[in-house]
């Protein structure tokens, strides 16, 4: 099923010059050092890889892990949602981390995902961990969907001529003078943006990877997350792991 | 307590004795022209009247011997062993090969003698089977590590193996007692004393500041009646070691860490002896003194490289060549600072500063096992500074003054593996096993609340938020016991157990280089011989082409690949990475006090050489020297950039932490600082803004830059993004079994492992600061990487003790520590400078 979340075509509103952007197609994301990119002319919110409850999935399995990320993860998104006000949050899979994962949310936690979605949007775009999520969990659930030429979908890879993708849980690695920094960060090439992971326990895949070698035949930037900013790391100083 | 002092090298004949020695012993020591020594006669007499006994002697005087004599006397009393008549002693040791040579020596005398004793090693090498078979039938006689211990103690065997326990032999346990092996062990020994109420334990040590708190460990606290409290027996040393400096007749330069200039001398030293052990403090500098002696080395006298980073087989051959008596030196670290007896060493060299009067002892003891003569060792400072630490550490061991560290305070993180272990065992009672745990020395002030924290943890992972109750590892049952609560848990208890998380390795693997038809190098070939392992952070710093000294020759580094470091031989060429990273002990406390005093009295400097009395009296004319208590600090500009250098002599670990948060309190200050520099001896900070000019205006408080408030918010706030923190929280979380360690065959990288710690890290500071996990990160913090205990003493003796000085220019003691700088230059950890100037390359590149 498709969603056309475009109701209202308004030109593009550009960010002011110096602030991280991403382009793709005609439309023009603001990307959020949180680890989000947001389209003002719409107020889409775009997120990826939010994992919530690995916590207690790794305590099935009898390592204890602080149950805390999924409170962790919705605070986060809670920031970005009080900064942006966005009209639509598109999650872009993986957005739970097993089909069990909505019924081990605890209450607390529960309605603060309902506080998030009053008022607006939310779309789930199912990812492998989360073929199927309840509708008790509220929002529209989609396995992919095209906005403004774009498609939107959990694993990158369709022959599109624009895709924005998560999945890969890109990270970057950066080394200077000696010391080096790892950090999440967006992959962006031509046609192509994959979200880095937004989850509290959600690791990393180095850009230098095979796995993103094919989505960016020609070449890619990491708009690495920095504490205050996106930094812009040219192909040619990102190391592998 | 009272203490029998024995002499070392008398031995007691027959005639003279007052213990009776089986004829068999007698007619043994005899045939070999020996007599038992009298401190072995008196072990003897302590395990007959059935006393504990540390036995503090130098190296050489047969503590071993003495350790094994009473058990070896009584099995023979006991007559032909009757089948599984069960375990009657226990020895651990430090290290795996150590257990695995005592118990080869001690296969000599039962066989010469035909003692009816059955004695074996069981270590991680042991095969399942003979393991499973040792518990079954257990040997008169086992050896092993503290690791294997909490195993078997941890078994459903575990009472009726232990119940026959007539005696436990510590060795080295000076060593084991000073980490949180030392903590696991003295839980160990907690459940022997529960186990086998009427053993006896011996600690076999060298000679240690407080033989007092060695003796508590080994039998326990608590326990007020004489007959657990253990008896002291001191072996006095031999003759007198002859340590000096050796004399290079060269200038000592004012900074650097190669010693390069000594070399010449030191192989002179090595051609004068049959054979030196030259000692250096890290990997890197035994790799650097190695290239350089063999540089020299015309007269191709066979020297050899030891390190633990090196594969264990080439550790092996270096090991039995050396007992072979075919090498003529070793260059060594730390790795063969314990134990075993490695032949006939007739010197001892130490490259850079011994950092410790105690350490320095031990390793000289390595020279001359015989002890008919004096040990010889040479002491080579590589600096000014380290000459002062050199004599210091001289005065010291002359004086027999030792730098042992203080009791450890028990770890929680360890306590928590304990507790699963024991609940693997068998059901336990939280009052007993806190009681139990508590009559161990250093858990002695253990709180009842931080135990049923643990306890929680272990069960449930003791959050606030009570999520995982239907998860629980461990059940309270109606009985009041808890329990294991499934098989798959006491699985994972024994794949976790242990407390020695390796760092994050790299296998270092020798490609072949092949030249493509241009000339240009081809990537090389995988698929050839492991050198051996480097840590990550080393092969960080390296880019491919960049040449470093690893196994005793130059590497080329090509490629990073599926966590192996591909390299090539880089023959004929200097190493183009700097063979230092740093000396991996601190400067010991007592040491450091040392040379502050030395600093403070211009009268001991005549024996310094003449070169470093010389620069002292001219940083008295150009700035100062402090009083023995006072911390100096200076102020200078130099080269458009404004300087601080303080010199607290607390090592490097505690100076760096320092450096950290004098940097962000600067920062606040806004006098823009951009980084700082730190060794054992002081550390600098450096910066844009006039820092003399900002204490003349009022600007800048000395005194309350060095405030004992800054181990407050600045070091929280600092502690949530350090690097060190992170690292220390992932080795707690292995250690409790909070995630798994990992395990050849089914390992994840080490780079994941730390991701996925720092996620969890961040996290639970957040979300519960309070955790018991954090509190045993915490308190490693205080001792470990961030040394913040050595810190509080240092801003508290400081406290009003602040003497300043703005400088003109720099002054002659600051040169050290200023030349540190582009050495090892540290920026904070403020990862987004990196990535501002990545960024900037690619606008450089953009605008070209």
């Amino acid at each position: 099923m498709n969603v056309d979340v475009a109701r209202s075509l308004r030109p593009v509103a550009l960010p002011p010059p110096g602030e991280a952007v991403v382009a793709l197609g005609d439309a023009a994301f603001l990307a959020d050092p949180v680890g989000a990119l947001f389209e003002p002319g719409e107020r889409l919110l775009v997120v990826a890889d939010l994992h919530l409850e690995k916590g207690s999935s790794y305590a099935e399995r009898g390592v204890l892990l602080p149950p805390y990320d999924t409170r962790a993860t919705l605070s986060a998104l809670g920031a970005l949602v009080a900064r942006y006000a966005p009209r639509t949050v598109l999650a872009l899979g993986d957005s739970f981390h097993d089909v069990g994962a909505g019924a081990r949310l605890n209450g607390a936690d529960r309605a603060m995902l309902t506080g998030l979605q009053a008022g607006r949007d939310w779309i789930w775009v199912t990812g492998n961990h989360d073929p199927q999520i309840p509708q008790a969990l509220g929002g529209t659930v989609v396995a992919s969907l095209v906005h403004r030429g774009i498609v939107f979908r959990h694993e990158p890879g369709g022959g599109e001529a624009n895709e924005m993708a998560g999945h890969l849980h890109p990270v970057a690695k950066v080394r200077m003078r000696g010391r080096s920094v790892r950090r999440r960060c967006f992959a962006v090439g031509p046609g192509r943006c994959i979200l880095p992971a937004f989850g509290a326990y959600a690791g990393g895949l180095n850009v230098r990877d095979p796995a993103f070698r094919p989505l960016f035949p020609a070449g890619m930037v990491a708009r690495v997350l920095g504490t205050q900013r996106i930094f812009t790391i040219a192909d040619t100083m990102l190391l592998p792991d | 307590m009272s203490a029998d002092v024995t002499p070392l090298r008398q031995r007691v004949p027959a005639a003279a004795r007052e213990t009776s020695l089986p004829a068999a012993f007698d007619a043994w020591f005899t045939a070999r022209g020996w007599a038992p020594r009298p401190h072995q006669l008196e072990l003897l007499a302590k395990a007959e009247a059935g006393r504990s006994v540390l036995l503090v002697a130098p190296t050489g005087a047969g503590k071993t011997l003495a350790g094994f004599l009473p058990t070896l006397v009584a099995l023979t009393g006991r007559g032909p062993a009757p089948l599984g008549g069960g375990l009657h002693t226990l020895y651990i040791s430090p290290l795996k090969a150590l257990a695995v040579d005592v118990a080869r020596n001690l296969e000599t005398p039962v066989r010469d003698m035909d003692l009816p004793v059955r004695i074996e090693s069981r270590t991680g090498d042991t095969p399942a089977h003979k393991r499973a078979r040792q518990v079954e039938r257990p040997p008169d006689i086992l050896l092993t590590t503290p690791e294997q211990l909490a195993l078997l103690l941890a078994h459903r065997e575990a009472r009726p193996l232990f119940a026959s326990l007539q005696r436990v032999v510590l060795d080295e346990l000076h060593a084991l007692v000073t980490s949180k092996r030392g903590d696991l062990l003295a839980l160990g020994l907690a459940r022997l004393r529960r186990l086998a109420p009427a053993h006896t334990t011996v600690g076999l040590s060298a000679t240690v500041r407080e033989p007092e708190a060695l003796c508590r460990y080994l039998v326990g606290v608590g326990a007020a009646e004489p007959a657990r409290q253990a008896d002291l027996v001191v072996v006095a040393g031999g003759a007198q070691p002859r340590i000096e400096v050796l004399d290079t007749h060269l200038a000592l330069p004012i900074a650097g860490h190669t010693t390069a200039h000594a070399m010449a001398d030191v192989y002179g030293a090595i051609r004068a002896h049959r054979l030196t052990l030259v000692f250096v403090n890290t990997r890197l500098q035994a790799e650097f003194a190695f290239q350089e002696l063999w540089k020299l080395n015309d007269e191709s006298l066979p020297i050899a490289l030891h390190h633990g980073s090196l594969d264990v087989a080439q550790r092996r051959r270096v090991e039995a060549a050396m007992a072979a008596g075919r090498l003529r030196a070793v260059v060594c670290t730390s790795t063969l600072d314990l134990g075993i007896d490695w032949g006939d060493v007739d010197l001892v060299v130490n490259l850079g500063a011994p950092k410790g009067a105690s350490r320095l002892m031990q390793r000289i003891g390595r020279a001359n096992h015989r002890l008919d003569e004096p040990s010889k060792a040479y002491l080579v400072p590589s600096n000014r500074f380290e000459m002062l630490e050199c004599q210091a550490a001289l005065e010291l061991v002359a004086e027999a003054a030792q730098d042992t560290p203080e009791p450890r305070i028990g770890a929680l993180d360890v306590l928590a593996q304990h507790v699963l272990g024991m609940a693997c065992a068998e059901p336990f009672a939280a009052d007993d096993l806190y009681d139990e745990v508590r009559s161990a020395a250093p858990y002695a002030a253990l709180s009842r609340d931080d135990f049923d924290r643990v306890v929680g943890f272990v069960a449930t992972g003791g959050y606030a938020l009570k999520s995982y109750e239907r998860f629980a590892k461990i059940k309270l049952g109606r009985d009041g016991l808890w329990r294991v609560s499934s098989a798959p848990v006491a699985q994972q208890y024994r794949l976790n157990v242990g407390t020695i998380v390796e760092a994050a390795m790299v296998k270092v693997r020798l490609g072949r280089q092949r030249r493509g038809a241009t000339g240009a190098p081809v990537r090389p070939t995988p698929g050839g011989r492991i050198l051996g392992e480097v840590e990550e952070d080393f092969i960080e710093t390296l880019s491919p082409g960049d040449t470093f000294a690893f196994a005793g020759e130059v590497l080329r580094f090509e490629a990073l690949a599926a966590n192996e470091a591909l390299v090539t031989r880089a023959a004929g060429t200097d190493p183009k990475v700097p063979s230092y990273a740093g000396g991996k002990f601190p400067l010991s406390t007592f040491l450091a006090d040392r040379v502050r005093g030395m600093l403070a009295e211009p009268g001991s400097w005549s024996r310094l050489p003449p070169e470093v009395a010389g620069w002292l009296a001219l940083q008295r004319m150009k700035s100062m020297l402090p009083g023995r208590s006072e911390l100096l600090v200076e102020t200078f500009a130099r080269a458009g950039r404004h300087y601080l250098v303080a010199y607290p002599f607390e090592g490097r670990l505690a100076h760096q932490t320092l450096g950290m948060l004098l940097t962000r309190r600067l920062e606040r200050a806004r006098l823009k600082p951009l980084g700082f520099t730190a060794n054992d001896y002081g550390l600098g900070v450096y910066g844009l803004g006039d820092l003399s000019a900002a204490v003349a205006l009022g600007r800048l408080d000395l005194a309350e830059l060095f405030g004992e408030d800054m181990l407050g918010d600045d070091l929280e706030a600092w502690l949530d993004e350090s690097a060190l923190m992170k690292r220390t929280f992932r080795q707690c979380a292995i250690i409790a079994g909070l995630i798994e360690r990992r395990h050849p065959g089914r390992e994840k990288t080490g780079r994941q492992v730390t991701m996925s710690t720092d996620l969890v890290y961040d996290v639970l500071r957040r979300h519960e600061p309070a955790h018991v996990l954090l509190k045993a990160a915490r308190a490693d913090a205080a001792t470990g990487l961030l040394d913040l205990r050595r810190l509080g003493g240092l801003l508290s003796r400081i406290r009003g003790r602040i003497v300043h000085k703005a400088l003109e220019r720099l002054s002659p003691l600051s040169i050290s520590i200023i030349l540190e700088i582009g050495r090892e230059q540290v920026f904070g950890e403020a990862s987004d400078t990196i990535l501002a100037e990545a960024e900037a390359m690619l606008m450089e590149e953009a605008s070209a």
